[in-house]
């Protein structure tokens, strides 16, 4: 099937000529399914908010190119414009997406430039808001007055009401309560699975990573390092400590008790885990 | 001697239209041990940064007191020596960037402080290498990756060397190796230099690491004590929309398949020495 995203030897360079020049993504290449669920993680600076950026077109590449559907991104304008209600972006930092005078507004920002009718936008927004757990009564508060995790629900909302293909999630998760966090994931996954949406998450989180994707998308110093599932790149633990990553909670448990001589396959999830220790206690 | 001492606390945020108020506190007491390293917990609006906005009198109290080293921050006088003795990390550091250039921005509080020129020189250096932002010291701040900044906030707070650091989750755009070298400074500060950490979080692998845990849930401290006691009570967590460090959790799910599992272990090995007791592995 053709690959709803590809990257063909991306590279950027930021503040080109200056004493700060600084290639931040360097010839990348990936491709990206419909329907997927990706996780790309990375030391800080590592340059996953750059590539991010490149996917819905809000950066243009120095050189290689961004194809969405097989056409590229920046091929002409209307479809640069199309591109980024196609592929909806929440921004590491949501104060930079938030600017109205009620999140109800802020939510209906997206649909609304997308030229919906008011009834359909006003479906979107509840929607939306319920996917993140916001209240009715929080819908008709400023943004400004929220606390930090709910500022970052009505991000997500506001990207999620565009109802986009391709949905990318810079750091989602940073800022929200772990029911919360566990919660909007799970509604995240039910999107992805009712829409055949493609999701690509950035995450310092390899708990959260090894539990919801398929796939990862490991960058170091400005390049793709890895490319697999999680199984693949978790059992690379060494290379990830020595890239200021790390590898699950369970993992690490579960390592150890292999080392102790008990006869126990890696898991990466706590669910792995239980149904790994159900089987050995079941062989006995 | 306590550092921080809240009593009978009221807070209600007023909306601009006339009569919209929000409370967030009624009646919070908290007292914080000076030399102390206490973590605060608290799912999504319940306070936490209100109330750490108390404790260097960015917010001043609608009721009650707040005193920080004896010091009353409603006392206006007090203002300069209240910020000099508690620094903050605010949740989101763009908010903090001050200056165009970085070892400009973390100099900018102890400047303000009043502490001595050739003295920041040497403060700011040692601040930007603690926190491994030395290399980038004649860089733009607001042209930084999102962890970058951060580091550059902690870096600030370090540079002022106050006797209190309020942290208001401050490894949330952390890589693991980040997050692990900002606990192990903050760590340090706290037992090589005495100094007092408060320390805001939704990671509650870096509440474990702290001397007590304080969790606030709307507005109410519903459970203060040793991180071991605080999260054995696994259930009362997640009903207040928190959950314990993955150690425990997984502990938790394997009890329900019989074991009898504790669920105080917080680090990897004494989980798995005690799996393996379990798996009847000796
Ligand atoms: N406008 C700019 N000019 C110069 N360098 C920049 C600019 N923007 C970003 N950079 C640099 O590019 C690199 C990659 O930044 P990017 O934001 O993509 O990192 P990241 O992987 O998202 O990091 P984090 O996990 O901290 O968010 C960083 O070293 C950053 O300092
Ligand atoms: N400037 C403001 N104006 C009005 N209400 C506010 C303002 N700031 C916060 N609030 C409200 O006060 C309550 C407490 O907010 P606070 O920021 O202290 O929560 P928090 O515990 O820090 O949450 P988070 O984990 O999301 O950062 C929330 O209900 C929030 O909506
Ligand atoms: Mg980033
Ligand atoms: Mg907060």
């Amino acid at each position: 099937m053709a690959p709803i995203l590809e990257v063909r030897n991306l590279t950027h360079v930021y503040s080109a000529g200056t004493p700060f020049e600084h290639r931040a993504v360097d010839d990348m290449s990936f491709s990206v399914q419909r329907g997927e669920f990706i996780g790309i993680i990375g030391h800080t600076g590592s340059g996953k908010s750059t590539l991010m950026q490149h996917l819905n077109g809000l950066l243009k590449p120095t050189s290689g190119q961004v194809l969405l559907d097989g056409v590229d991104i920046h091929s002409d304008k209307k479809f640069t414009r199309q591109a980024r209600f196609r592929v909806g972006l929440v921004f590491q930092y949501p104060e930079y997406q938030l600017f109205e005078e009620t999140v109800y507004k802020d939510i209906a920002f997206g649909p609304k430039n997308m030229g919906l009718k008011a009834e359909e936008i006003d479906r979107r927004v509840r929607e939306a808001a319920k996917l993140v757990g916001l209240t009715d009564a929080q819908l008709e508060v400023s943004p400004f007055d929220l606390s930090g995790g709910q500022k970052r629900r009505v991000a997500i909302a506001g990207v999620i009401a565009m109802e986009p293909e391709v949905l990318i999630l810079d750091e989602p998760t940073a800022g929200l309560d772990p029911a919360s966090r566990a919660g909007i994931l799970e509604n995240i996954e039910t999107y992805r699975k009712t829409k055949n949406a493609t999701i690509m998450m950035v995450s310092h989180s390899m708990n959260d990573v090894a539990r919801l994707t398929e796939r990862l998308l490991v960058l170091s110093g400005s390049k793709l390092a890895m490319d697999g599932t999680p199984a693949q790149v978790f059992t690379r633990a060494d290379e990830l400590l020595d890239m200021g990553l790390d590898i699950p909670d369970v993992t690490r448990v579960f390592l150890r008790l292999k080392q102790l001589g008990l006869p126990l396959e890696p898991v990466y999830t706590i669910e792995q885990a239980v149904a790994a220790v159900k089987k050995l206690k079941e062989g006995k | 001697m306590s550092a921080i001492k809240v009593e009978k606390l009221a807070y209600s945020y007023v909306g601009l239209e006339q009569g919209q108020s929000v409370k967030v506190f009624e009646d919070l007491d908290l007292e914080i041990e000076q030399g102390t390293f206490v973590a605060i917990l608290g799912s999504n609006g319940s306070g936490k940064s209100t109330l750490a906005k108390h404790f260097n009198a960015i917010l001043l109290p609608g009721g009650g007191k707040c005193h920080v080293y004896g010091m009353d921050t409603a006392d206006e006088e007090l203002l300069i020596p209240i910020r000099r003795s508690v620094g903050m990390v605010f949740q989101n550091p763009d908010n903090q960037i001050v200056a165009n250039v970085v070892e400009e921005d973390v100099a900018f509080a102890p400047e303000n402080l009043g502490v001595a020129s050739p003295m920041i020189r040497h403060r700011v250096d040692n601040a930007l290498k603690q926190v491994g932002m030395y290399h980038y010291r004649t860089h733009a701040p607001h042209l930084l990756s999102g962890g970058q900044k951060q580091r550059i906030a902690i870096a600030g707070v370090i540079a002022m060397e106050p006797r209190c650091i309020v942290l208001d989750e401050p490894t949330a755009m952390l890589d693991p190796k980040g997050r692990r070298e900002v606990m192990e400074t903050v760590a340090r500060l706290n037992k090589e230099k005495g100094i007092t950490v408060v320390l805001i979080t939704h990671h509650m692998d870096e509440a474990a690491k702290a001397d007590r845990v304080v969790v606030i849930h709307k507005g109410v401290v519903r459970a203060d004590g040793r991180p071991k006691e605080v999260f054995s009570d696994i259930d009362y967590m997640h009903e207040l929309g928190l959950a314990a460090p993955e150690t425990v959790e997984l502990c938790h799910e394997l009890n329900k398949l019989g074991y009898a599992l504790p669920l105080d272990l917080l680090e990897s090995e004494d989980c798995a020495q005690a799996l393996y007791n379990a798996l009847g592995g000796n």
